[in-house]
């Protein structure tokens, strides 16, 4: 029994060793939304380059963001963008600013459970906001039955369902609730966990699927790559330009690429409601939150290395996983701004 | 618990006759400074715990000061943050909680104990040990597919079409709310209940008991009248132990109450509690107002738990005194 104790402990001590000796190793911590991509990505660059070790821990987008500015992290990652306040508050202690890097895409779709409803049904903003500030009570209501001609919406009264928990889903959703309608931006606002006029708060993708799934008459939303992989049917969305659309890799991809134009230098952008006939009106970015400056040149070189790689080849691993990849014009502004690393 | 005496525990009447070098010798003075080391810890602990939540909790004490205590709005968008939903949605669950599990617990236990053949009483007492030891989640999972369905297609309607009268059991049933959370609540801590008090039950001396059939009375006129009250701080016990694990559990709340701020009388409506939405919302959390609300609730139900506990036991001394004294008069 002892031998065998001191033969683990032996092993143990030579395989940390080895970790310790040979390879970098570079922390990140942050939203939970990219978590499965982002998993990936560490692991086949650690493949690619054995002495690169990146560990992640998907604590969500709020620690994220606190985790960088304390320093305790080498890089963060976000589900919505750092605002002004917070970008000042690392200034103010680092002295050097904090980058921000889309890497993939993400969307929230409306999901549904309504006996003897089959149908694919669409939304207009209007229409969700209206439900989602209470206003809208039954399924049979003009504001939802006008968009879905031929359709027999029930006179049941709607439950609503949200998430509880703070979230990048809910910040998505509630950021394109406030652009296309004036009383959902002056009465809630966007955030990760608002103040919701009304409805039941489900814990997790999982709980709002399984409380929506359990309600007859009920109305959720969740993140597109969830209701995939789970196979959830879910509803189409009107978008800027007035066509009703599915999300899919592509349409989201398509927003994106709406946006470039007023895209911001830092990145710094919501690609809600965006413009063009193919764009998914609830789209965002998820973004690595990387300083400016390093300290070890060592490890800046291999940020940079391993952004340079995620911005080529590694966008290839998106669609495998349900996440939609950036528009070329994205990636050929964030290689320009990666040279901003010093 | 309150039959123990109040006084420090000395090292005994041995250890003032030696000298200390002898006592150091043998080990008496180490072991006594060492054990009092760890008990110290505990106290330690929950000084550090409060001034921790205290000091971190800084901006919402200055800002809202006494209103976050009245207040209803809970708003991480405007920075506005009123805990009073949360205390009573804590409140009114572990209260349903009770209701339910402190006759279920003590009849079960009094079963065990007093009335099953000890074979049977072994072998359920290493299932409901079993129980008490499933995390939280599981029960949480429990809730979410099968009180969440019957609540809202059986329990619910019934409810409101015998009780509808009363304010308690009215308006639009979800599935999700105060009763849910607290009829899982009740499940959970039904276990804690029955082990405690059946241990307590069984620590009765003999001659209580024969006294009383001695003197003539039934079996049940034996266990209810004399051996039960002669348990009853120990049942109180395992009841403020239940309602600790009540007022604290996070998950399986915050997977079936609902996650709703509001106050409302009907216990068939949504609600939400103090650890239900810290575990909910702290992750997320961006500013730092909103993090440092978080952690001022987390003293909140600090304060609670320990003003309960309070309570109990001065309750517990209350009513043993006067117990004591009949048993032994």
């Amino acid at each position: 029994m002892k031998r065998i104790a001191g033969i683990i402990v032996v092993l143990l001590g030579a395989a940390a060793g080895v970790l310790w000796a040979d390879a970098l190793s570079i922390n990140g911590a942050g939203a939970s939304f990219p978590n499965p991509i982002y998993t990936k990505w560490f692991d086949e660059y650690h493949k690619k380059n054995p002495n690169i070790q990146i560990n992640y821990q998907s604590i969500g987008s709020g620690g994220g963001i606190k985790q960088v500015t304390e320093g305790t992290v080498d890089f963060g990652a976000s589900d919505g963008p750092m605002n002004d306040e917070q970008l000042k508050a690392y200034q103010d202690k680092h002295g050097s600013p904090i980058l921000h890097f889309p890497t993939v895409l993400g969307a929230v779709v409306p999901t549904y459970n309504i006996p003897g409803v089959d149908a694919t049904l669409n939304f207009t903003g209007e229409a969700l906001a209206a439900i989602y500030l209470g206003k809208v009570t039954k399924w049979n209501d003009p504001l939802i039955a006008d968009a879905n001609k031929g359709v027999k919406l029930p006179s049941e009264d709607i439950v609503v369902v949200h998430r509880a928990d703070g979230s990048g889903t809910s910040y998505c959703f509630t950021d394109y609730l406030s652009k296309v309608s004036e009383e959902w931006k002056t009465k809630v606002g966007k955030g990760t966990s608002p103040n919701w006029p009304v409805g039941l708060g489900g814990k997790g993708s999982e709980g709002v699927t399984g409380t929506v799934k359990n309600t007859p008459n009920s109305i959720g939303y969740v993140e597109l790559i969830y209701a995939e992989a789970n196979k959830i049917p879910y509803g189409n969305v009107k978008n800027a330009d007035g066509v009703f659309l599915k999300a899919s890799l592509a349409s989201v991809t398509a927003a994106a690429s709406g946006a470039v134009k007023d895209m911001p230098a830092d990145f710094r952008v919501s690609i809600t409601n965006a413009k063009g006939k193919a764009a998914y009106p609830i789209s965002t970015f998820t973004w690595l939150l990387i300083p400016e400056k390093f300290s070890d040149s060592a490890k800046r070189d291999a940020i940079k290395g391993f952004v340079t790689w995620m911005l080529g080849d590694g966008q290839n691993y998106t669609e495998a996983l349900s996440y939609a990849r950036l528009p070329k014009e994205v990636v050929a502004k964030e290689k320009k701004a990666l040279a901003e690393i010093q | 618990m309150a039959t123990a005496s109040t006084s420090l525990p000395s090292a005994g009447p041995v250890s003032g006759s030696r000298s200390f070098l002898s006592r150091l010798r043998d080990g008496d003075e180490i072991a006594r400074l060492i054990t009092f080391v760890f008990a110290a810890t505990v106290v330690l602990i929950s000084i550090l715990l409060v001034l921790e939540l205290w000091h971190d909790s800084v901006l919402p004490r200055h800002k809202f000061g006494l209103g976050f205590f009245r207040t209803t709005t809970w708003n991480p968008v405007e920075g506005d943050f009123g805990a009073l939903p949360f205390i009573y949605g804590t409140l009114v669950t572990a209260a349903v909680a009770l209701f339910i599990a402190v006759p279920l617990g003590i009849g079960a236990a009094i079963f065990l104990a007093e009335l099953a053949p000890p074979r049977v009483s072994d072998t359920l007492e290493f299932f409901i040990d079993l129980l008490a030891a499933v995390p939280s989640v599981i029960y949480g999972v429990l809730g979410i597919f099968i009180v969440v369905p019957l609540m809202r297609q059986y329990i619910a309607p019934s409810l409101k079409s015998i009780l509808g009268f009363l304010p308690l059991f009215r308006g639009p049933a979800y599935g999700l709310s105060f009763l849910t959370a607290g009829i899982v609540l009740a499940i959970m801590i039904i276990p804690y209940i029955i082990s405690v008090s059946r241990e307590v039950l069984l620590s009765v001396p003999r001659d209580q008991r024969e006294a009383a059939l001695a003197v003539g009375s039934t079996r049940w006129e034996s266990t209810w009248k004399v051996v039960v009250p002669f348990a009853r701080s120990g049942i109180m016990g395992s009841i403020f132990l239940a309602l600790a694990r009540s007022l604290g559990e996070t998950m399986a709340v915050a997977m079936v109450i609902g996650n709703d701020p509001k106050i409302s009388a009907s216990l068939l409506a949504p609600g939400y509690s103090i650890a239900a939405v810290i575990a909910n919302e702290l992750a997320e959390a961006t500013s730092e107002l909103h993090t440092q609300s978080l952690i001022e609730l987390g003293l909140v139900l600090f304060l609670l738990t320990f003003v309960l506990n309070g309570l109990a036991r001065i309750l517990i001394v209350v009513t043993s005194q006067r117990g004591a004294g009949r048993a032994r008069a």
